[in-house]
Order: structure tokens, then sequence, then C-alpha cells
């Protein structure tokens, strides 16, 4: 897709989400391994994450000026630097490519049935959602309920 | 009575112990049979209680305490979704 034959296409934006070692609230003491993941697993809903990721698209094909779109979420053990999600978007010009990359990624961050589960030293740990992502839905004007 | 096809996800699962139920219900509601659910036992209760945040799918859409069951329907229980 991002090398489509397609002479329509003047923007191509693509997000790339991985695996850090370090969850954003993890306060180890400095130099100690406290706090750094190991490994992430990604648990879904299979059958529902398709159509979750089909209506999320078609949303945004409502929303923006798009030429084509592909989402790819991995499942199973990832490490760290590991690609996790990629979210991809083609239009004729650059803003709408931006936006509809960022839209697909806070839909994906509420409403796609994902869960992620990280290994430390201290043990398994299942991630908390986070308020932030169900605020950032509101600025494309959705009510999101995740939390 | 409906029979319905239940699905548990994540920390949920976990609590549960079990990734699947098929379970016969007179509720009419999601909302209702969450909270039958609940009351079968402790670590139902804890794992289903309206203190936690549970979300729920019907047939593999997002829904809500509203939803109205039907027969032979798919229901899934999980935790807020945290991918991406």
């Amino acid at each position: 897709m991002l090398r489509s034959q397609n002479p329509q296409v003047g923007a191509v934006c693509a997000f790339v989400g991985t695996v850090r070692d370090r969850n954003g609230g993890a306060t180890g003491a400095v130099g100690t391994d406290a706090g750094s993941i190991s490994s992430l697993e990604l648990e879904h809903y299979p059958s529902m994450t398709e159509r979750a990721i089909e209506t999320m698209i078609d949303e945004a094909f409502a929303r923006f000026s798009m030429i084509s779109a592909r989402v790819i979420h991995r499942v199973g053990l990832l490490k760290p630097m590991d690609q996790i999600v990629l979210v991809a978007v083609t239009s004729a010009h650059r803003g709408d490519s931006f936006q509809a990359c960022e839209f697909l990624m806070d839909y994906l961050k509420t409403q796609a049935p994902f869960w992620k589960k990280e290994t430390t030293p201290e043990g398994a740990r299942w991630v908390d959602a986070r308020v932030s992502d169900d605020q950032a839905m509101q600025r494309w004007g959705i009510e999101s309920h995740n939390l | 009575m409906k029979r319905i096809h239940i699905k548990y996800f994540a920390s949920i699962r976990e609590a549960l112990g079990t990734a699947q139920e098929h379970h016969a219900t007179a509720c009419d509601t999601l909302g209702q049979l969450r909270d039958e659910l609940a009351a079968r036992n402790a670590v139902s209760a804890q794992a289903l209680s309206r203190e936690r945040a549970v979300r729920m799918a019907l047939n593999q859409v997002m829904s809500s305490d509203a939803q109205p069951l039907l027969e032979g329907c798919e229901v899934a229980f999980f935790p807020p979704v945290t991918g991406g």
C-alpha cells in the first residue's frame, strides 16, 4: 500500500508503536532492573479484533479524505524494541493522513480488544488503561468509556 | 431462558479461572447478566464487581448494561482495553 501505484497519493503517513523496557510509572532505583520489562504479552479477542479494526477504519474514511489505510497489530509474546502496531494511511494531502493516523491510534487504544501483560523482575502484571486515552477521544467528538 | 456463550479475557479470565462457558439465563440485559454472574460466588463477585471497570461485548460489538440479550448470542466480559 505504501508503494501503491496510485498517482493520486500525495501523502503517506505511518505510525509504529513499539515495546519499551519501562512502563510510564515505573520507578526503580537508578542502576537497578526494578520496573524494567523483559517481555510483553498481548492477549486479544479473536474475531472481535478484526471487526473493531474494520469499524475504526470505516469511521476514519467517513471523517477524513483518505485513499487507503492499513492497521496491523501483533499479538502474543513480544520483547522490548519489538513492533506492536502499525497504522498507515494515504491521502492526497498531508493533513488528512496525519489526522487519520492519530484518530486511528486514539480509537484503537480505547476500543480494540487487546490487553497487555508485562513481565518484570517483580513478576507479571496487567497494564492499566489510561484516562488520558479516553480523553484523547473527546477531541474527535467521541465519548469513550474504556475506563 | 436464553442459552448464551460467555467469554472472559485478561485479568477477569485469570480471576475466574475460565476463558469461556455456556450459560442459561433468564436475564434480559447484559447488565443484569453481569450482576447474575457476580452473585454466583465470592471470586465472581470481586471479578465482576460494580466497583470495577468491566467492559462488555455482545456478538463481538462493544455494548453496555442496557443491551438486550439474544438467544444463542456470544457475550464477553473484559477489563478496559490496553492495546496499541
